[in-house]
């Protein structure tokens, strides 16, 4: 039997359009979900008025991550931003590093050498798969499927020892600055990198299995948090979240960066733009990386050099000019607006990560009128990371 | 890019147009063309896409710029519409009627840097900040080291340096 909610307790609009709720009528219920809470993506919190079991009206609170990174870049020298960078993302730091030291050689005139590219485009992938690893455990277990997330951290675990091996670094790599990157790839690295991929293409078989085909998950999902094809322009929607809704918006394809003219790929795109749908076609991603990776490897020149000349660190100003550098993340578009005045200094540093219009208009949006059990599964669904709106 | 240029300078009285790459470039739009620039830009010339709107502050120069960055994703190229404002109560019409995601933007930059939008959604409301009552932190003229300072006590045992000064001493002890 279909259930046909009473419209009519709902909130009515004020004449400014906004929702007229009066909390002591005891329709309405506030109900916070974060900071501290397991349906929660990272350091946020939405605040729920709920009547009954559904949502009236949702609103994203940030904040709780604060920590300035564009005005703390305004004191600091150029090469002295870019350790900053990366820890503005914690899953997928790399984007950062590439957008700034990318944005940094667009105003200063320095091209970096062809080898160097190949090992950006290179860890960028790497950096994509362990998004999606912690991305597909968030998602079922926001639904209650608890082992995938104990699988897919395994397997990300291994991708952390490749990160070891090649950066020194597990997390924060540290590892693209402008001009180029540190080093080159370890002895015997593609073996292992082989071995860590089958490893992960077995996971993933196991994962789509007892996520993808589970009746409950799918259950759950299936028509859930629709994304109209029509907001895409609207509310800045990038990446699998418009991919989902049948648009190949893909930065890798639409404005080839690094070395991905080079590489054999389509944009995994889906149709119904659901909840499933866009799990979906980030496990079709994941498995779009691992098969990058192995072309990478096998058409990565090995000799060569690393680093472009560089000026000297410490007198090194660029001329006055502004940029915008973008690149494909895990989440969409990952952009950075660099102004130089000059002087030794960055005049202003802007970072654009996807979140920041999924989590806060988009999500917003599309929270109202969902059952507050739904709510974890579709904010996670829209693979949303606070630090990206705060920075 | 050079012809989009030229189609608009028809149109709009823009500024000269700075070429950063072939698939980007800024332009000075007045504050009064802004909208209809945009307007034109996203119904016409396929530009849908806001990518960004952040603000730079040119203390110097008494000015804050606005930049507008817009996407046509069908002919890869990217659109930066600069708008200089007066620092002293700085204002810009809102254009959340026309990308609904523009609201956020706008609510940082009232909170950050000072600048209204009136008309825009929840502008007030507290938007990465909570208690805030020093000035917009994001303005050039707000000292991060002073306001660390007077609000936070030194943990005993710890130094801090001004970044190149110290990295000039540690490479250069003996001066150079």
């Amino acid at each position: 039997m279909n259930y046909t909610p009473d419209r009519s307790q709902y909130p009515s609009k004020k004449a400014d359009g906004t929702l007229d709720i009066d909390l002591t009528s005891g329709k309405y219920l506030k109900l916070w979900q974060g900071p501290n809470h397991p349906g929660i993506t990272g350091n946020m919190s939405v605040e729920l008025t709920v009547c009954g079991d559904e949502v009236v009206e949702g609103k994203t609170h940030v904040g709780y991550l604060h920590r300035g990174f564009e005005k703390l870049m305004e004191r600091r020298t150029f090469i002295q931003c870019f350790p900053i960078v990366c820890r503005i993302c914690v899953p997928e730091p790399d984007f950062n590093e590439y957008c700034y030291a990318a944005a940094v050689e667009d105003l200063a005139g320095v091209k970096s050498p062809e080898r160097a590219d190949w090992m950006r485009a290179l860890i960028l992938e790497m950096g994509r798969i362990n998004s999606y690893l912690m991305y597909l455990g968030g998602q079922a277990g926001a639904l209650g499927l608890g082992v995938v997330g104990q699988w897919t951290t395994y397997v990300r675990d291994l991708m952390l020892d490749r990160f070891e091996e090649m950066t020194g670094a597990r997390i924060y790599h540290m590892f693209i600055l402008p001009g180029g990157v540190r080093d080159g790839l370890p002895e015997g690295f593609d073996k292992r990198m082989e071995e860590t991929l089958r490893e992960i293409e077995s996971t993933m078989k196991d994962v789509h299995d007892v996520m993808f085909r589970n009746a409950v998950f799918k259950k759950r999902t299936v028509g859930q948090g629709v994304i109209d094809p029509a907001w895409l322009d609207q509310y800045g929607i990038t990446g699998p979240n418009a991919r989902a809704a049948g648009v190949p918006k893909d930065v890798r394809r639409d404005h080839p960066y690094l070395v991905y003219d080079q590489l054999d790929f389509e944009p995994v795109i889906g149709h119904d733009s659901d909840i499933y749908t866009r799990s979906d076609v980030r496990r079709r991603d994941l498995l779009m990386s691992v098969d990058l990776i192995r072309q990478i490897l096998a058409k990565m020149p090995r000799s060569g050099p690393l680093m472009a000349e560089m000026p000297s660190m410490l007198h090194w100003k660029i001329p006055r000019g502004e940029t915008y550098v973008r690149g494909e993340c895990s989440r969409g578009e990952y952009g950075y607006y660099l102004v130089t005045d000059g002087s030794g200094y960055p005049r202003r540093v802007n970072v654009r990560g996807p979140s920041y219009t999924h989590a806060m208009t988009l999500l917003e949006r599309m929270i109202v009128n969902i059952n507050i059990s739904d709510v974890a599964a579709l904010m996670v669904s829209l693979h949303t990371y606070p630090p990206e709106i705060e920075r | 890019m050079r012809e989009l240029h030229t189609r608009l300078k028809q149109l709009f009285p823009l500024g000269e147009l700075t070429e950063q790459r072939p698939d980007l470039a800024f332009v000075t739009v007045p504050a009064a063309f802004l909208r209809p620039t945009l307007l034109h830009l996203r119904d016409r010339e396929g530009f849908t896409h806001l990518v960004l709107l952040t603000a730079v502050d040119w203390l110097e120069e008494g000015q804050f710029q606005l930049t507008y960055l817009l996407t046509n994703r069908h002919a890869a190229t990217t659109l930066g519409l600069r708008v200089m404002l007066p620092r002293e109560d700085a204002r810009m019409e809102s254009i959340h009627e026309v990308w609904p995601t523009a609201a956020t933007y706008q609510r940082e930059l009232r909170e950050m840097f000072g600048i209204d939008f009136p008309g825009s959604p929840r502008l007030h409301e507290e938007f990465i900040l909570e208690g805030w009552n020093d000035i917009p932190p994001y303005r050039r003229d707000f000292d991060t080291l002073k306001y660390a300072r007077e609000s936070y006590n030194e943990r005993p045992g710890r130094e801090t340096h001004d970044p190149a000064t110290h990295m000039k001493q540690k490479l250069y002890p003996g001066g150079a």
